[in-house]
């Protein structure tokens, strides 16, 4: 091979990455249309008034944009004989979120260490055991779960409900933690063990470093099924621990009484803000090897 | 009107000398939007006036269906809610479970028998015992027309069946719309019931939707229901598929469609868009004879403390009340349940609602409606819903269908 | 002590987790499995009747289309899921400028309440209001997508709405996996001049596969448990034409008080799922060990 021909297949090949780098970010964009479009009719609908919803094309742009659903949806649409919005209803949510995300997490953390990187005997039937679990389906638990917490006590209250969060939340942290942790190879812990590092020990100082992409995935999860959970929420708090699940309902799925469309939408994109924001915060942990190469080479 | 005076003077009196404590309640409902809220809001209200402390728990969506799951949650945790909106043949279902409290010291102080419709209040009644207070009666057979397409095509409102298959051909043949419709199964177990109330005739639609009786289920005259139906789903636009009653009502609103049948909760609807009864839009009762009600009540659950039963015993009173019964109902597009509220401040529907109901109450035509839950219990109310909307949305035939619905209810006992 | 402490910590750490999925997942199916053999109504009872409640639920063809749709929709959806997901973290793993914005808008959907998000959905899909209304208006009169009103093909629209709420959370799985995939092979493999998609199919989805198992495992809970969706996009219909187990076993357990029912139904639903995960699970976790 000669210079030359080295130098115009490169170019030729620098010409191809240039267009397959815009064919790249124009299918990035049309999916991006396609996520986008529900948002799209929720936020316009959101800024209409409701006379306009009533006599106008539903998919259409807004004539006049006016924030006044936006208003009411946080502080002043009616939940019940309260009509202060969801804003009261949103401190339960995060006092029920955060505690049952950080503890699931943590626990799914240790298990999928333990299920990877110390197989005992029967530790395989274990896991196996506790994915079935995220297969119940959740109506099935609500009336046994009723009484369980009336026995414990907890009945309506906000550990009752991180309560019931946490356990139905188990199967699936084991699993993203394990899945991850079984491709980090069995020598690094070899290793570890060797040089005098306990159970831990080698948990705190290696693998939790290593484990930011699957915490961020772990956290994502998590967090959206607490937050949007509707049927542990309605069933298992009374007047007082409602989550804001319950309220955004509540604004939405009026039975016999006049729609707002705009509130509604305008309430459920407020009542989301909380997960994206988790969305946009925890991704910018999600930066390839962070950490992992000081491991791996 | 004077044995009503002296009732809640006793009643008061009885409130006053058996309980001390400070009455309280936490009260599950599922009346969350705007007017509605409004309404139980008077209720808070009163109860509040007379020393009271409210806890709302309010749960709304799918006609109660989400409230009704808390509510098992609840009862099964020993935590239930002091006083439950719950209406038709529940009420009994759950004073079988045995967790209803027995309300008759304040209905009887109260004189509940002489101001309630007989049939209404027979569903306040558990083996002979008051177990719930009714708040409302909202009529389902209810024809809502948009007056300027009917006058533009030279229509009046039709009193026959057959007088309103003639009436859509008309509109149909002008390009309008001739009935809004929403495809959700409720709904289409509303129109059902309307054309089954019409053909059937009230003694045939007792003995098919509160007796379920197998030869009426069968009969010829139940084919004729689903043929009406099937004639029915052609005078409904093709993209109605799954949507909301108030859609369906705000294309009869803007002239799009001319009909809907739907229950006076659509009042409400027109009135929010400030449109006028009798100028802008029609309301008469379907087709046929008779009136079916969905009534709306509260049961009160056994619940320990003296200040949760004085609570009890005080909502109860309210509830019934004369004050309450009707500003509840001005917010909320029904009738009273209590037959001597006067109505002056009410609207022209309502007055018809009104008077149609007394007169059916006299004739033996005031029906439960099956749709809304009040004639059957919800396993033979459901299985019906099923045979409804299956056959509504699919090209089953009457026979198929009248088959389909024996074997379902034979199914669901 | 001490020793015997260090030998069994990992099963100490393990047990409480697991103690709890026992009593809450596996004491309640047996609870569910008593509850079917009863007549129960309105609340739980105990007094086995046998197997009424099974002849019921085979009586019922509204549970007939609820069987069939579970394959359908399951189906479907977690195939095209998975490979959209796949497909979207390989584009958003080629050191994208603006990753962190464009991973954020395939998320958000997850984060929207269903309860709000079908109805906009089913504006969209609604022919009068939505796409074909609009298409037409640009002048393809003919461009008919009436899915959501077709009683046979309704079941798709479900797929559509379930898959735009949940591929972007198993792009974030497979996103999370690729990051896993240690950076020193694939400079190694591009140095030798092997092709970037032979490196994805030779080496990087090969080493993913747990991350499959996650996706998988995922994606079947959705399937079953798609709940919000059916009820918020068609209600169950046209008729019942878009019913799944989840929403029949709803209905029955709350809406129409016939919890012996429900249990039936949950028990049947519980079996398929068994018949179609336990093998997947064996064929993954043995290859694991070996």
């Amino acid at each position: 091979m000669t210079d030359i021909s080295m130098t115009s297949a490169q170019s030729q090949s620098q010409t191809g990455k240039i267009v397959l780098r815009w064919l790249l970010y124009i299918a990035l964009g049309l999916f991006a249309l396609f996520y986008l479009m529900p948002l799209f009719v929720m936020i316009t609908t959101s800024l209409k008034s409701l006379d306009e919803i009533r006599t106008g094309d539903l998919i259409a742009l807004p004539r006049e944009v006016t924030f006044d659903a936006w208003r009411t949806a946080w502080s002043g649409a009616c939940t019940g004989i309260q009509c202060e919005g969801v804003r009261p209803y949103f401190w339960n949510s995060i006092l029920i979120a955060i505690p049952a995300v950080a503890i699931s997490t943590l626990l799914g953390a240790m298990n999928g260490y333990v299920v990877a990187q110390w197989r005992f005997r029967g530790a395989n039937i274990i896991f196996s055991l506790m994915l079935f679990g995220c297969f119940i389906p959740f109506q099935v638990v609500l009336l046994p779960m009723a009484r369980t917490l009336g026995i414990m006590g907890i009945a309506g209250t906000i550990p009752g409900l991180i309560f019931v969060h946490v356990i139905y939340g188990l199967g699936f942290t084991t699993l993203f933690f394990r899945n991850y942790y079984v491709t980090i190879p069995a020598e690094l812990t070899k290793a570890a063990k060797v040089d005098g590092a306990g159970f831990f020990r080698i948990f705190w100082s290696i693998f939790l470093p290593l484990s930011l992409p699957i915490i961020v995935v772990t956290v994502i999860w998590q967090f959206t099924q607490i937050w949007n959970d509707f049927l542990f929420g309605v069933s298992f708090s009374q007047a007082g621990t409602q989550p804001v699940t319950v309220a955004l309902n509540n604004i939405v799925n009026s039975t016999t009484g006049v729609k707002e469309y705009n509130v509604d939408m305008a309430a459920a994109i407020i009542a989301a803000l909380p997960t994206l924001f988790v969305y946009v915060v925890a991704g910018k942990y999600f930066i390839r090897g962070l950490t992992a190469g000081s491991v791996k080479g | 009107m004077k044995s009503v005076f002296f009732g809640a003077v006793s009643a008061t009196a009885l409130i006053a000398s058996a309980v001390h404590a400070e009455p309280q309640a936490e009260v599950l409902h599922w009346w969350t939007s705007g007017g509605e809220a409004k309404s139980v809001a008077v209720l808070q209200e009163e109860f509040a006036s007379k020393g009271g402390t409210w806890t709302d728990m309010p749960v709304a969506g799918g006609g109660g269906d989400a409230a009704m799951t808390a509510l098992r949650a609840r009862v099964l945790s020993g935590n239930a809610p002091t006083a439950v909106q719950l209406k038709g043949p529940a009420i009994q279902e759950w004073y079988e479970e045995g967790v209803l409290a027995d309300i008759s010291a304040v209905a009887e102080a109260q004189g509940w028998a002489d101001v309630l419709p007989a049939s209404i209040a027979g569903h306040m009644k558990c083996e002979g015992t008051w177990c719930a207070a009714p708040v409302n009666v909202h009529r389902v057979d209810w024809i809502w027309a948009n007056a300027d397409v009917l006058e533009a095509n030279g229509i009046e409102m039709p009193t026959t069946w057959d007088e309103f298959n003639a009436a859509a051909d008309k509109l149909a043949a002008a390009g309008v719309i001739p009935l809004a419709h929403g495809g959700q199964a409720w709904q289409d177990a509303t129109v059902f019931e309307a054309v089954a109330l019409g053909i059937l005739g009230p003694d045939g639609f007792r003995k098919a939707f509160v007796d379920l009786d197998m030869d009426t289920l069968k009969s010829d005259e139940m084919k004729a229901v689903f043929d009406q139906m099937r004639t029915m789903r052609g005078y409904v636009d093709e993209n109605f598929s799954g949507r909301d009653w108030n859609l369906a009502t705000a294309m009869v609103m803007n002239g799009e469609a001319a009909f809907q049948i739907m229950g006076d909760w659509a009042k409400g609807e027109f009135m929010a868009a400030g449109k006028v009864p009798g100028e802008d839009f029609l309301c008469a009762s379907v087709p046929g004879d008779g009136f079916l009600y969905n009534v709306d009540s509260f049961a009160m659950f056994n619940v320990d403390g003296d200040d949760k039963k004085a609570g009890q015993d005080l909502l109860a009173e309210l509830i019934v009340g004369q004050n309450f019964q009707k500003v509840f109902n001005l917010n909320k597009g029904s009738i009273p349940a209590r037959i001597d509220v006067p109505l002056d401040e009410f609207d022209s529907c309502a007055h018809l609602s009104a008077k149609d109901m007394s007169e059916s109450s006299d004739n033996g035509s005031l029906l439960p409606s099956y749709a809304h839950g009040m004639a059957l219990r919800g396993a033979q109310s459901g299985a019906i819903t099923d045979v409804v909307t299956a056959h509504f949305n699919s090209d089953m035939s009457s026979d198929e269908a009248v088959n389909m619905l024996a074997d379902a209810v034979a199914n669901s006992m | 002590m001490t020793k015997w402490l260090e030998e069994n910590t990992p099963k100490l750490v393990l047990a409480p987790s697991f103690i709890a999925v026992l009593i809450f997942v596996y004491g309640f199916i047996a609870w569910t499995a008593w509850v079917s053999f009863t007549r129960s109504r309105l609340l739980p009872r105990y007094d086995i009747e046998g197997l009424i409640q099974y002849e019921r639920l085979f009586a019922s063809p509204r549970w007939d289309t609820a069987l069939n749709n579970l394959f359908v929709f399951g189906i479907l959806f977690i195939l095209i899921a998975m490979v959209l997901g796949l497909i979207l973290a390989i584009l958003l793993d080629q050191n994208i400028r603006t990753e962190g914005a464009i991973r954020t808008i395939y998320l958000y959907p997850m984060a929207l309440s269903m309860i709000v998000t079908g109805t906009a959905w089913k504006w969209i899909l609604n022919p009068g209001l939505g796409v074909e209304a609009m298409v037409r208006g640009w002048g393809f009169e003919s461009f008919t997508f009436d899915w959501l009103v077709n009683p046979d093909m309704a079941i798709y629209t479900v797929v559509i709405a379930a898959i735009w709420q949940s591929s972007g959370f198993v792009m974030a799985l497979f996103l999370a996996g690729l990051r896993s995939v240690d950076g020193e092979i694939i400079k190694a493999a591009q140095v030798d001049g092997i092709p970037t998609w032979r490196i994805y199919t030779a080496i990087i989805i090969p080493s993913m596969a747990p991350i499959f198992l996650s996706a998988f495992i995922v994606l079947s809970h959705l399937a079953i448990k798609s709940f919000d969706l059916v009820i918020a996009l068609t209600g169950g219909g046209p008729g019942y034409a878009t019913d799944l187990p989840a929403t029949y076993m709803y209905a029955m357990a709350f809406s129409r008080g016939d919890i012996g029912q429900a249990a039936s139904s949950a028990m049947i639903m519980m079996m398929v799922v068994f018949a179609i995960v336990v093998p997947y699970l064996y064929s993954e976790l043995r290859s694991k060990d070996d």
